[in-house]
């Protein structure tokens, strides 16, 4: 009889206990993040498709070796390149990424010696087609310049 | 035309508007609250605070198309939300909102909706039978056998307090209680187990209506959406009013037998605001409680009705014979 009403009353108690929790949390402020209207900032270490570092002029420091375009085991990178007068090497004129078969495991950044690639924090990305993973950095670069 | 027709069309429209409003907005009330519990926004986005929400999620509900699924019952499956909103709505007619604000005081309004409150498990039941669906005969099984569970210690308290108040009429019984000390949850002179007869009509009212922790009928993780799993459009939306509806009648009537109804603690300005104030406080314990613990489990619901409720609210009912008898 007594283990009965001791029952009830710390059954009682504790979701007295429970209550009193959930209404102190409501008066704490909201943790949510709004996000269309804000968005946090990424982690330093967070992985997007990789893209062109730009150098102080806002070109690229791509020497047209073709190392990223080897290393690559998914074979998503096209790059090409042509001689033009006063510059040594080549000279970067299209960098073809295909991301859908990208699986960022980052060979292509650590290949690259002059370090011209980099992964960008872009996680906003959203397409119908095939085709809209299919970026041309080069052409992405000169598009954040203007 | 006559003043009493007059009278009948003017509360006719009033309590269906107030029904259908409190149904939108408690909604919207829900949300909200489960929201901050949780500590995020809730609705935000239509209009200030989200408060256009209710309306549209309203017209989207009455845009969409009714499907009568295959198999079945087509009299009983058209029937059943309906059977769910009109009792709840025909109680409204003698709850007291105030002194003279109440559509009709019949002198058994207590037992008129408790008549009117065991049809909406009869709406359930034919809902989920006529749906063809398992998981909605499983679920209307078990809003049968916990409404029976709990209708016996809800009316064992609600014998007592007619016991002690000697009338059915809601109105006369909030007469009785004029200020704070005289509230029946602290008249500890009929019965010192006042307050646990409150706490028990309190949790009685959660289970009829099946709301959380109690809401083993419509157990997501389990039965789909149980009773009205099959219901679409406004099927489904008279049956997701039905409920709210009935959640306020269920605050309202402890208002009113409990709580003092339309009267002020101090006795001094009473009025229909101090109704609606101890109703909302009470609608917003009931999502309080909704967002606070998790669903029971099947035996535990029963058990607690038949071990705890049931002997507390008859040893109450004695006490207060013998009170009764003795002082
Ligand atoms: S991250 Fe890996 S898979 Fe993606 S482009 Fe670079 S090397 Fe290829
Ligand atoms: S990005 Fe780097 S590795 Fe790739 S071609 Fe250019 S310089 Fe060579």
């Amino acid at each position: 009889m007594g283990a009965y009403f001791k029952e009830i009353f710390t059954g009682f108690w504790s979701l007295l206990v429970g209550m009193s929790i959930t209404i102190r949390e409501m008066t704490k402020p909201v943790v949510t993040e709004q996000y269309p209207y804000e968005a946090s900032v990424m982690t330093s270490r967070f992985r997007g498709h990789i893209e062109l570092v730009p150098n102080e002029e806002g070109g690229n420091k791509c020497i047209v070796c073709g190392m990223c375009m080897r290393s690559c085991p998914s074979a998503c990178i096209t790059v090409e390149g042509e001689k033009r007068e006063g510059i040594k090497g080549k000279a970067l004129t299209r960098y073809r990424l295909d991301f859908t078969r990208c699986s960022l495991c980052g060979m292509c950044v650590e290949s690259c010696r002059p370090g011209a690639i980099r992964f960008s924090k872009d996680y906003n990305l959203a397409g119908t087609k095939k085709a809209a993973y299919i970026f041309d950095l080069l052409k992405r670069l000169e598009e954040q310049n203007k | 035309m006559d003043s009493e027709l007059i009278r009948v069309i003017a509360f006719l429209v009033g309590i269906i508007a107030f029904a259908a409003l409190n149904a939108a907005y408690l909604v919207w009330l829900e949300r909200k609250g489960a929201a901050h519990i949780q500590r995020r926004i809730g609705p935000k986005e239509v209009g200030p605070f989200g408060l256009l929400q209710p309306m549209v999620d309203g017209i989207k509900l009455m845009t969409k198309q009714i499907l009568i699924p295959d198999g079945v019952d087509p009299v009983l499956f058209r029937l059943a939300p309906i059977l769910a909103m009109v009792p709840a709505i025909m109680s409204f007619v003698t709850i007291p909102f105030s002194e003279t604000l109440v559509a009709r005081n019949i002198n058994v309004g207590l037992l008129m909706i408790f008549a009117f409150a065991s049809v909406n498990v009869l709406a359930l039941l034919l809902g989920g039978w006529a749906s063809n669906n398992k998981y909605a005969v499983i679920s209307a099984a078990r809003a049968v056998s916990q409404n029976i569970a709990y209708e016996i210690p809800m009316l064992i308290t609600v014998i007592t307090m007619v016991m002690i108040t000697g009338t059915l009429n809601l109105n006369e019984i909030v007469a009785q209680q004029p200020n704070i000390s005289q509230w029946y949850i602290f008249r500890f002179s009929a019965s010192p187990l006042m307050p646990v007869a409150f706490l028990i009509f309190f949790i009685c009212s959660l289970a009829e209506t099946n709301r959380a922790p109690f809401d083993l009928g419509e157990a997501e993780s389990e039965l789909v959406a149980g009773f009205h799993t099959e219901y679409s459009s406004m099927g489904f939306g008279l049956f997701f009013m039905g409920e709210y509806a009935n959640i306020v009648i269920g605050c309202s009537l402890a208002v009113v037998l409990f709580l003092g109804g339309w009267q002020d603690p101090f006795g001094l300005y009473p009025g229909v605001w101090w109704f609606l104030l101890k109703l909302y406080l009470l609608i917003f314990t009931v999502i309080w409680i909704r967002w606070t613990f998790p669903r029971t489990q099947f035996y535990g619901l029963l058990n607690l009705s038949w071990k705890i409720l049931i002997p507390v609210s008859m040893f109450n009912l004695l006490l207060t014979a013998g009170f009764l008898k003795v002082f």
